[in-house]
């Protein structure tokens, strides 16, 4: 019982058990405002957005071209753009992406040469996309000559969004314990057969989980666009990746920056399709995440 | 099984994503070619191509009207139209990119240098009028008009911040807060040519490429003065006031009037347009939408918040264009 009484003052504690709960209720009171400030922000812009844009979405607003006329104008040329721009970069972004993850994992020694390269991929994560545009006006609009078509936007988002695939597939990839690799390779599996019949198969929700997100940073980005000219008026589809094209993003950023009130409201029409298709995304992430991750 | 699960669950999601991006780009296009054979039986000649066009956001919105209207009458023709802004334009432009470009100013010495080392000879064509407003807050009692020596007092740098009081006698003793257009835009070159006169704008100016962040911001402060394109003012006359400037001949507000008779000067200016004479001789279409815009250019330019030239200058216009043609 002393030595208790040594270890706990239960005096002490007695006296100062007040100024604790009044510091307790301090702190949770700091971290409460702090929540309530952050969600307040997005409620007030969520409001604004769907009370300004849900009166404009109508059938019409997802069949019409851009017009002159804000009545008449619709994000047609623009969402089927973005389809078509994600339709290069899933592929590429994808097949690029895990591909280095799986050589940086599974094949490549560790060396300087190596971590070099991993240094590199997660800088490259951290480069604003305005940096990317530039690149990829450079490279695929002005040296591949492939003008500011779906190809030359699609290849650049995908450069944007590599690094981040990257990382996630190897992450992936890591967590797939060793013991299920030796297992493939003492039943005599060579190791083509072990990444592709054991290791992708496990790391597979993870490699779309961060893949999906990566996407959905893709269709939301404009600055790359705007860098490598796609237009603000297109009133056709493309039929191929040589035709150009405009994206979502850049119809919404064209709307802003218009005179016309009725064109901001128009703006956050489309701001609530965009939105729409992110938290779509952001599901469908969450579900395969939730639905196929295995523990081991 | 739960492999097979996995290829399967993934090989659906993506071609899913493939299909619908694809099945929807066709069923698409094909409506517009049904839509597109519709209006063939009503037009002559029907012309294929594309045109592209960019340049100055200032003219985007006369270029989107034109480019709408000219898609009705010639579907087999895409036309494109950026906003890359005057300079950036330009450099499309001199690049080749672009059979059009679209200017808020007269292009500048090293632009034509470019284009020259390019090999692409090119003609300017107006095709509307701009009265850039200089605007005040509304609760902004005092001033009832400024003179192009005041504006230029105002506007230009020298050190110190300037106050109503040092402007014009019994003007608040309050400090002027400055709303200009970003350096990039072609509206702020005029201005500069016409008010600055290449001096230092005022340090303490806020810039935005965005004219609607101007507007919020002469909107909400007293002691604002700012200035941008007449459709920007025409669209917020609720809550701006607009200044009239004394060139030299008496205090003029813009209005279509003013502006159209140049009476509104030094600061109502011309919109241009530079098209590549190579592109009209040998493009049928270039040619054919050239020809479409300056016809239809004062009505466009009207609805869309500028102001058309008179008629002769469309005319000439017209016979300049015929020109390029031979």
């Amino acid at each position: 019982m002393e030595s208790a009484q040594k270890t706990v003052h239960t005096d002490e504690v007695v006296k100062k058990i007040p100024t604790r709960l009044v510091k307790n209720n301090i702190y949770k009171t700091v971290f409460l405002l702090a929540t309530v400030v952050t969600s307040l922000v997005l409620i007030v812009l969520l409001a604004r957005i769907v009370s300004q844009g849900a009166p404009y979405l109508s059938w019409d607003f997802f069949q019409n071209f851009a017009s002159r006329r804000p009545e008449q104008a619709g994000i047609k040329a623009a969402i089927i753009g973005t389809i078509w721009m994600m339709a290069v970069v899933i592929p590429v972004s994808l097949i690029l992406g895990v591909g280095t993850a799986i050589y940086l994992e599974e094949y490549a020694k560790r060396n300087r040469f190596t971590s070099f390269i991993q240094m590199n991929i997660s800088n490259l994560a951290g480069v604003p996309s305005v940096v990317f545009g530039l690149l990829g006006l450079t490279i695929f609009v002005r040296m591949f000559f492939f003008g500011n078509s779906v190809l030359a936007a699609g290849l650049t988002m995908s450069l944007l969004i590599l690094p981040v695939i990257i990382v996630a597939a190897q992450e992936a990839i890591r967590a797939v314990p060793n013991e299920l690799r030796e297992a493939s390779y003492g039943l005599g599996a060579s190791k083509w057969q072990t990444v592709l019949r054991v290791v992708l198969p496990s790391a597979l929700a993870g490699i779309l989980t961060g893949s999906i997100l990566a996407f959905s940073r893709a269709i939301g980005e404009t600055a790359p666009l705007v860098v490598i000219g796609i237009p603000a008026f297109v009133a056709f589809l493309p039929t191929s990746v040589f035709d150009q094209f405009t994206a979502l993003p850049m119809q919404i950023y064209n709307w802003t920056s218009r005179p016309q009130e009725e064109f901001h409201f128009l703006a956050a029409a489309g701001i609530i399709v965009l939105l729409v298709i992110l938290i779509l995304m952001n599901s469908v992430a969450i579900w395969i995440r939730n639905r196929f991750e295995k523990k081991y | 099984m739960r492999k097979v699960k996995f290829y399967a669950g993934a090989a659906v999601m993506s071609t899913a994503l493939l299909l619908g991006a694809c099945g929807g780009a066709e069923t698409e296009g094909n409506n517009n070619s049904a839509s597109s054979a519709e209006n063939a039986g009503e037009e002559n000649q029907q012309l294929q191509g594309e045109i592209q066009v960019d340049g100055s956001s200032t003219v985007f919105p006369i270029m989107e009207a034109v480019a709408e209207e000219y898609m009705m009458e010639q579907p087999g023709v895409n036309v494109t139209v950026g906003q890359s802004g005057t300079g950036g334009g330009f450099e499309k432009f001199a690049a080749g990119e672009t059979h059009v470009s679209n200017a808020s100013r007269p292009i500048k010495e090293e632009e034509v240098k470019a284009l020259e080392e390019a090999g692409i000879d090119f003609t300017e064509f107006e095709v509307a009028y701009d009265g850039l407003s200089v605007v005040v807050n509304k609760e902004n009692d005092w001033v009832d008009h400024l003179t192009v020596d005041e504006l230029k007092k105002i506007w230009v740098d020298n050190g110190e911040t300037k106050k109503w009081s040092d402007i014009r006698e019994g003007w608040p003793d309050e400090e002027i807060k400055l709303y200009s257009p970003g350096t990039d835009s072609g509206t702020y070159d005029y201005f500069n040519e016409v008010i600055l006169e290449d001096a230092q704008i005022d340090k303490n100016a806020v810039l935005s490429e965005d004219d609607n962040v101007l507007v919020q911001g002469v909107t909400g402060d007293k002691n604002a003065l700012g200035y941008f394109g007449y459709a920007y003012y025409a669209e917020n006359k609720d809550n701006l006031k607009v200044v009239p400037i004394d060139g030299g001949e008496g205090p003029v507000e813009p209005t279509n009037e003013t502006v159209e008779s140049g009476e509104y000067s030094p600061l109502s200016r011309p919109l241009f347009v530079y098209v590549s004479n190579k592109a009209v001789a040998e493009d049928e279409a270039v040619y054919d939408y050239m020809k479409f815009m300056i016809e239809n250019a004062g009505t466009l330019s009207e609805e869309v918040g500028y102001v058309s030239l008179p008629e002769e200058e469309y005319q000439s216009a017209l016979e300049k264009l015929e020109g390029l043609k031979k």
